[in-house]
Parts: C-alpha cells; structure tokens; sequence
C-alpha cells in the first residue's frame, strides 16, 4: 500500500518537473508532421522546410523582437495521435500558432481543436477542401484536390489522349478518397470512361489482388492518388502481373523514395505536384542549392510549402505587431501575393491558395518537369 | 443496505462528483485533467476485464472490440440523432444535453454487451488459447466493420463528436462500475464466476450453469467496456479504429494482470499506475514499450498473480496499520 | 476465368507463406500446448536478417541465385537462435506454471520483439534489396506467373518436404511425434523432452526466417511490426488444419491465402484482415479439430 503512495508521489513529482514549462522571452509555433511511418518524408521535410524558415527570420533579428522558436511533434502519421500532439502543443507549450500537417487525414483530425482554441492552423499542403472547412482559424497555402482532380483528369484526356481509366484508391486517407471522386467526376465530364475502382488499405504491402481484378477491365491508365510508400510498392507489382499502361497520381507520390521504392517500374509515369525544383526561377533555384546544400538532396514540394507557411505566417504575425492569436488569424487571411518559393499565394475567402499545378514524369529514374497546368476559367 | 440509504448515497456521491467538476475542471491544467479522465476511463476498462479474466477466468483479449463499439455507437447518436432530439425536447439545454449522452453511452454499452454476447457464445466450447485467439479474432472483425462503415467515418475516422465527457461523468461511471462488479463478485452470483474459473468442470457438476456465467461476464465486462469507449470518444472528439486495435487490448490485459486477477482493488491501482507511467516515462517514450514488455514477461515468471493477486483492499488493514503505530508508540 | 486464376495464382504464393509459419505454431503447439506469440516476430526477424545479410553481401548491386540462398540461410540460422533462446529464457521457466501466464508471456516477448525491433531497427519501413531479378516465366493468354512467385512455391514445398521427411523418417522425428503426443509418457520412454522441445523450437523459428526472405522477395516493405498480422493468420491456419498437425498446418496455409486473396479481388480489400478470422470462428464452431485433425476426448 506505501509503495503504490510511493509511485503515485514520485510520479506527481515527475509530472510537475515535466509538466511546468521554463518561462522565456521568446515566440512559440507549434509544427506537428509524421517524422516517423509510412510517410516520413512528408513530415521530415516540411519540417526542414520550416526550420530554414525559422533559421532566417532569427538571423534577421526574429519577430517583434523576439526569437522564434518551433517546437515539432512527431504524429507518426495516425490522425489520433494529431489530436493529441496538437492538444499539447496548445495546451501544454502553449504556442500561438501551428503549422501542420501534410496529409488531409491527420490536418483533419488536429484542426477542430485548434479552431476551438482559437489558434490559428496554416496546413502546408493539405489538398482536401474538408481541412479548411473545420473553421476560420484554419488555412492552406496550397491547392486543393478539387482543382488537383480536374488537372490530372484534363492532362489525362486531353495530352495523353487516354479515354479508359480504372481508380486504385486508399481508403484510408481522405486525401486518397476525396482526390480520386473528383478525378472521377472531372474525367466523366471530359467523356473518358471510368472502367473499374478498387481500393487499399494504408499499409498494405500486397496489392496484386486489386492489380489482377483491374487488369481485367482494359484500361489505358491507373488513377493512383496515394502515398508514395504504397505507390511505389503497387506499380513494381503491377509491372509483375505484366501491366504495362501508364500508373498516374497527385501530390502524394512527390517525396525522394518514390524512385528509391519503385524502381524501373516508375518509368513513363505522371503525377501532379506543387512544385518542380526543375523550375528556372530564381527564387526556386536559390532554395534549391540551400537546400541541396544543407540536406544533400533535392527538395521534394513539402519542402517549400513548409517554408513558404511558415513565412507566410512569420509576416502575419509581424503585420499584427501581437503576439494575439486572433489578430494573427486575421492577418494571415489577408496574405496577397505573397512571394512564395512553391508559387505565389493569395488566401482567399475560403482560406485556401489559389495556385497552379505542375505535372511530373518520371523518366530514366528521375522527376521530370513537363507542364504547368492553371485552373480552367469556367464560362 | 436499504432503498433509502442506497439513494441517498447516490445523491451525495453525485453532489460530490459535480462539486469537483465544476471546481477543478476549469482551474487545473489540461493535460493533467486529461490523465485524470484517462484514469478513470482505464479503471472501468482493467475492472471490467478482470470480471471476464479475472473472475470466470475467460480468456478475452478482444477487449478494445467491445470499447470501440461502444464509442463509436455512442458517437453515432450524439452525432446524427441528438440534435434532433435537442430540437425537440421542452427541457432546458443544461438538462437534455446530458440526457442525451447518456442515452448515447448507455445505448453504446447496450450494443458493446450485444457484442460480448456473441463472443461469448463461442466461448462455450474453447479452452484458455483457443478463446484467447478467438477474442482476439473478434475484436479485428468488430475493427474491420468499423472500417467499411463510412457514416461513421469509415477509414478516415469520426471527427467532430460533440464533447459531452467531463470530470462529472468520468468519475459516476467509474465509481458505477466498481461498485456493480463488486457486488457481483461478492454475491452468490460471484460464487458461481470463481468456480467456473477454478474448475469447470466441477462447478458443472454441481449444477452451476457455466454457460451462463461465462456468456455473463462477457455481457458485463463488454457493456463497461462499451461505456468506457463511449467516454474516450466524447473526450477526444475523434474516433478511429487505430485506437481501438489489440495492442490497446493488450494493455488493458496487462492491467488486470499487473494488479492481479480476481482483485478489483488491484484493477483500479495498475490502472493508475499504467496511466501515469507513460506520461512519467513520456522523455524516454521509445524505451516505454520495450520496458513494458519486459516488465510482463518478468512479472508472469516471479510473480504472475499481479501485486494484489486476489487480495482486496481492506480496511482492516488501515486498522492494523494504526493499532501497530499506537502499540510502537506505546512500546517506546 | 483468367482473372480468377490468376487470383489463384497470387492466393498460393501467400498461402505458401503463411504454411511455412504456421508449421512453427502448430509443432510448438504439439510439443507445448503453447501459441507461441512471439512466433510472428520471429519471421519478422527472419526477414530483417535476410535485409542486412543482404546488404552486408552486397548482393544489392549483382543479384544472383546463390546469394539469395546464402542470405535464406543465414537467416534461418539466425532465427533458429533466436526461437531456441525465447524458449530458454521465457517459456522454460514457465512449464510450470498455469496457461495463462505462459500465453501472457508469449505476448510479453512478442512485444518485447516488436518494440526492441522498433528500437533497434527503426520504426520506419525498410525495403528488401532485389536478390533476384523479377522475370516473367510464363505469360499466355493474360496469366502471368514472375519468376519470384515461382521460387516462393518451390521453396516452400521443398522446406516442407524436407520437413516431413525429417518428422516421419528419422528417429529424432519419431521423438518429436511421441512428445507431441504425451510428453509425460515420452520422458518416461527415456526420451530427452527438454533436447526435442529445443530441436522443435530451433525448426520452427528456422522455418518463419525462411518465410520471411521469401516475403522479403516479393513484398519488399519490411518494418518491426509486420509479423502481427501474418502471425495470426498463420495460427488460424494451423488451427484450421488441426492444430498439432503438419500437413494440416501446410493446408491450412494454402486455404487462407487463397481464401484472403479472393475476398480482396472480388469483394473489397478492407475485409482482408477479417477473413482469416471469420474462418478461424467457423471452424471453432462447426470442426474445431480442424480438416486434417483428430478429435481427442479430453479426460477428466
């Protein structure tokens, strides 16, 4: 009975320790991304992204005078454990802004929290429109997937000339889910044909089930709005049950173990993204060589959209010359033209950017740029 | 104990409960309030599996099944039904809106007992490992329903679950569970459990209806269970199936077996303790699993029947305690 | 038609998996009456061995053959000490002791590998190095069968084979039946039990690191939690093939895999894991012996 005081005591003791922050002059951001799973790169490098970010702004001499400071949560990429991290982020370090997260699923799960706390959340390139939906104190400095969906459905119809597609979707992930009903809708449109849709699951490792059922359906293409782990795993077996018609996706493919995971069976593959580091514009180009410099390789798209939010909510806070997450928000929904390195960025009233997509082939085992595609103006 | 004194117990507890709701909630840290919600919800887990494990002596390893059940129905109702019976009930809002999340647990943990009906059933015919693989069985097929489910957010989970959980009902229904299965245990009715655990084909014998008692236990334990779900979700706001998988069904196994089975007394401390250690061990998080896995293996090999093995809490010890303190004063 | 037999096809490549584990589950059954929980952490070890023996063999720059079978090797030479170690250190004290607490402790040392895997290995993904070059064998009229599906199978009947030939022809074989059949009456026979228990334990876990190369070949993905779900299919398979039983265990395998497959090609892949558990609740049902099994009365 005293030993089970005992642990109670010292456990309180250690809690109090842990519990109780330092208090110091300086400005707290909470970032939270999935450092770890089956999307880490994803996580690891918005982070990277953010931390230049943090980097510059302190060796300008910081925010209202103050140093920034991110203080990073790793979800493991399970939306659960978004709601948690963010839940201690705000309660426990008591930042006053978060950045986060890249996939839908898990910005979805940390975002009513933040909206009921009144702390404002920038997403770096969550795609779903369901994320910004959960609240005013939420933005993206990204597109979202109904315009991704209309890019890969016209690029498909109209520069690959393909007219039959089957889907192959992860149903884990809204990401997944919402990418591929708008592919659907917008390719039905043009007049292609939707010829089989079969799903997986986050994490599966074995995907000629599904392969072999839409092998049979004769199509010209495979629609494939996953996460790049899966991805690369289900186009090296496709390419086995002898499937040979081009594998297409959208931003969930973009990270450096995409080629690494699937091999020579990417070749001749396409997929929408935010950003190509192919891109000759000098401000890309002068974060790419940072960048390469500094990490060894070349940034994937969650590299820039990490710094431009960051930025994007660095120049918030300095407009709002307060640390009131409020007056933060508000100002953060007022970004025009802000120069961003993965585009410019305007927050509209959805609090949503609107900017275009760029399409990417893979070729020789390398992400090639091909095309910028713009939102179509509907007559 | 008569009608009247039962009730009035009743009352005070609950006067108590929402005394200490309204005053600590708001004033205390957030994240301690969340440990001590979390507490609660692991003690109706660990009490409530120890009356299947520990007391009739069924392997279940499935119970995080009946805990997302639970949840997940309870949610449903919040969620979809009860803006509509809020629009249409006359009282006012401070009293239909815990009208209806209790409508939304008791109806999770009615469908949780549902379920731990038909786990029970099969239990008729398996022995220890069988049934343990079997439980385990279910609680992947209760997972992977949930799954294919998308009105209840389906792979994506269930977000935006209107947060009804507060210190108040954490602590009434942690409390209702430790007395419910108490007195079970310590009626005839409890009789009947514990022989089916020590020798069932003996207690057979002597006219007990195993049947029954193993498929009860079953009910009870997964309606708590369900309840208990039904609390988490309405706290979290957010519901997925990655919680509910078995590992997390393996850590309230590893309760019951930490505090010892057939002691609720030791359900309630091990549930604590494994609350508060990973939040204690929080700095060293990667090391906390492979530290309780060790921990198990070493605590089945030197001592397997928990700290309190079937000891219960007593105050008689509390007595001793003292009278030994007064007789050392004395003696000096 | 095609489509089914090619299903098939994909079916007995896993089913040929999950049977080489499930041989583990059902010999350590036998001998113990014990499911070995840690039994899916060892194939998972199996195939993290296969991985670093690979690399430290450099086979990932020339792939070939024999250097695919060196690295099959090692690693069931590794997973052989690991499963004969388990049993010394976790079960052996427990002969004992209750059911209970020996299957708690299975899960404890499941856990234990799975987090310590965690630790030491990362939690993070690791993909399998290409030991054999994916070519297709035989591709007529939309069927097609990769070399890789092929040595899967082969292997896998082969360590079978070898396996029977080993239980049924040999003496240590006859000593392995006899302890699975009554241990006491076995030691009683001057029959060393703690020697074959070891031997049972060492066959077993080589098996599951076997099986775990070969997964390492056509399924890449490795990460320290990838036997739990196998695991548990493979135990459902040896349940469904009578439990104690060996050609029941290689069965059972087959059926789950091809039964797991069909119901992703045909109905919808989040059933997947379900599968194998609804059929492991109707056969507890309906033949609790399992196929190939014996129903033994049990005396009180």
């Amino acid at each position: 009975m005293f030993r089970q005081r005992l642990t109670v005591v010292t456990a309180s003791i250690f809690l109090l320790i842990f519990g109780c922050g330092k208090k110091e002059d300086v400005i707290k951001i909470g970032e939270y991304g999935s450092l770890t799973g089956l999307t880490a790169t994803f996580g690891i490098n918005t982070d990277r992204g953010i931390q230049m970010a943090v980097e510059k702004i302190n060796q300008e001499g910081g925010l209202l005078g103050k140093k920034v400071v991110v203080i990073v949560e790793d979800d493991q990429g399970k939306p659960e454990e978004a709601a948690t991290a963010v839940k201690k982020l705000i309660n426990q370090d008591k930042v006053i802004a978060v950045l986060g997260e890249v996939a839908s699923s898990r910005s979805l799960a940390a975002a009513p929290i933040c909206q009921e706390a009144g702390i404002p959340m920038i997403t770096p390139s969550s795609t779903n429109p369901e994320v910004t939906r959960k609240g005013d104190y939420i933005f993206r400095v990204c597109f979202i997937d109904p315009f991704q969906g209309d890019v890969m459905a016209r690029f498909t119809y109209n520069d690959l000339k393909i007219k039959r597609v089957a889907i192959l979707r992860d149903i884990k992930n809204d990401y997944s889910v919402g990418l591929a009903n708008y592919f659907a809708e917008d390719y039905k449109k043009l007049g292609g044909q939707i010829v089989g849709d079969e799903s997986y699951s986050e994490g599966d490792i074995d995907f000629r089930a599904q392969l072999t059922s839409l092998k049979s359906k004769k199509a010209e293409a495979i629609f494939v709005p996953g996460y790049y782990t899966e991805v690369g795993l289900l186009v090296r077996q496709a390419r086995d049950l002898g499937i040979r018609i081009p594998i297409i996706g959208g931003d969930g493919w973009d990270s450096p173990k995409l080629i690494e995971i699937g091999g020579k069976a990417l070749e001749g593959c396409y997929y929408s993204n935010h950003y190509s580091p192919d891109d000759p514009d000098p401000l890309v180009q002068s974060f790419v060589v940072e960048f390469k410099a500094k990490y060894g390789e070349l940034p994937d798209a969650m590299a820039p959209l990490g710094y431009d939010a960051a930025m994007i909510l660095f120049e918030a806070i300095k407009k709002a010359g307060s640390l009131d997450p409020s007056k933060i928000r508000d100002e953060i929904a007022k970004t025009t033209d802000f120069p961003g390195i993965a585009g410019k960025v305007t927050i509209d009233s959805l609090r949503n950017a609107k900017k275009p997509a760029v399409i990417i082939k893979i070729e020789n085992q390398q992400q090639k740029f091909v095309k910028w595609m713009y939102a179509e103006e509907k007559i | 104990m008569n009608q009247t004194k039962k009730i009035i117990l009743i009352v005070l507890f609950s006067g108590l409960f929402l005394l200490l709701d309204v005053l600590i909630s708001p004033r205390l840290n957030p994240y301690y309030l969340q440990i001590l919600i979390y507490c609660g919800i692991n003690i109706i887990l660990a009490v409530s599996l120890n009356l299947i494990n520990g007391f009739t002596g069924q392997f279940s390893i499935g119970h995080a099944g009946f805990m997302a059940i639970g949840g997940y129905t309870s949610a449903a109702f919040t969620f979809y039904l009860g803006p509509k019976i809020l629009e249409t009930l006359f009282f006012p809002l401070w009293f239909s809106k815990p009208l209806v999340f209790v409508l939304g647990l008791l109806l999770g943990g009615a469908l949780a007992a549902f379920a731990g009906l038909l786990v029970g059933i099969p239990s008729l015919r398996l022995r220890g490992d069988y049934l343990a693989i079997v439980t385990l069985g279910f609680g992947e097929i209760i997972r992977v329903f949930i799954l294919n489910i998308d009105a209840i957010g389906g792979a994506r989970g269930f977000s935006d679950v209107p947060k009804y959980t507060s210190l108040f009902w954490v602590l009434g229904f942690t409390v209702l569970t430790i007395v419910v299965v108490r007195n079970l245990v310590y009626s005839t009715h409890g009789r009947a459990f514990l022989s089916v655990r020590e020798d069932e084909v003996a207690a057979e014998a002597m006219g007990i209806n195993t049947t029954w008692y193993k498929v009860t236990a079953f009910v009870i334990g997964a309606f708590f269970a369900g309840i208990a779900g039904g609390l988490l979700g309405h706290y979290l706001q957010y519901l997925h199936t990655n919680s509910f998988t078995f590992i997390k069904s393996f850590e309230v196994v590893m309760m019951v077996v930490l505090g010892g089975m057939g002691s609720i007394t030791g359900s309630i401390v091990a549930a604590v303790i494994l609350t508060l250690l990973p939040e204690v061990l929080r700095p060293v998080k990667d090391y906390r699993m492979v530290f309780y896995s060790i921990l198990l293996v070493i605590l089945m090999i030197t001592r397997p029947q928990g700290i309190f093995g079937v000891r219960e809490f007593n105050w008689d010890w509390l007595k001793k305690i003292f009278s030994r303190k007064k007789a050392q004063a004395e003696g000096a | 038609m095609q489509e089914f037999i090619q299903q098939l096809i994909n079916g007995i490549t896993w089913g040929s998996i999950y049977a080489l584990i499930a041989l583990g589950y059902t010999m350590v059954y036998g001998v113990l009456k014990l499911i070995n929980f840690a039994h899916s952490d060892v194939y998972m070890v199996g195939a993290f061995a296969g991985y670093y023996s690979a690399h430290w063999l450099g086979i990932a720059e020339n792939p070939s053959v024999p250097k695919a079978v060196l690295v099959m090797l090692i690693s069931m030479i590794v997973c052989s000490c690991l499963g004969m170690t388990i049993e010394r250190l976790a079960y052996k004290p427990l002969r004992k002791s209750s059911r209970l607490a020996a299957l708690i402790t299975a899960i404890g040392v499941s856990l234990f590998l799975e987090n310590g895997g965690q630790l030491v290995f990362g939690a993070d993904p690791k993909f399998f190095p290409q030991l054999i070059e994916g070519q297709e064998i035989w591709s007529k009229s939309g069927i097609v069968i990769s070399n890789l599906q092929l040595i899967v199978l082969l292997a896998s009947l082969t360590l079978m084979a070898i396996l029977q030939l080993f239980i049924y022809k040999t003496r240590t074989g006859k000593a392995m039946r006899a302890v699975s059949f009554n241990i006491q009456v076995a030691s009683l026979m001057g029959i060393s039990t703690n020697k074959i228990i070891t031997i049972t334990f060492a066959i077993g876990s080589a098996l599951a690191g076997a099986a775990g190369v070969l997964v390492g070949l056509t399924n890449p993905k490795i990460d320290p939690i990838m036997g739990l779900l196998p695991g548990l299919k493979a135990f459902v398979a040896a349940v469904l093939g009578g439990i104690g039983n060996i050609p029941g265990a290689m069965v059972g395998g087959l059926i789950i895999g091809i039964a797991e497959v069909m119901t992703v090609g045909y109905l919808s892949s989040t059933f997947r894991d379900a599968i194998a558990f609804g059929i492991l609740i109707a056969i507890l049902i309906f033949r609790p012996a399992g196929i190939l099994g014996t129903s033994t009365t049990e005396k009180v």
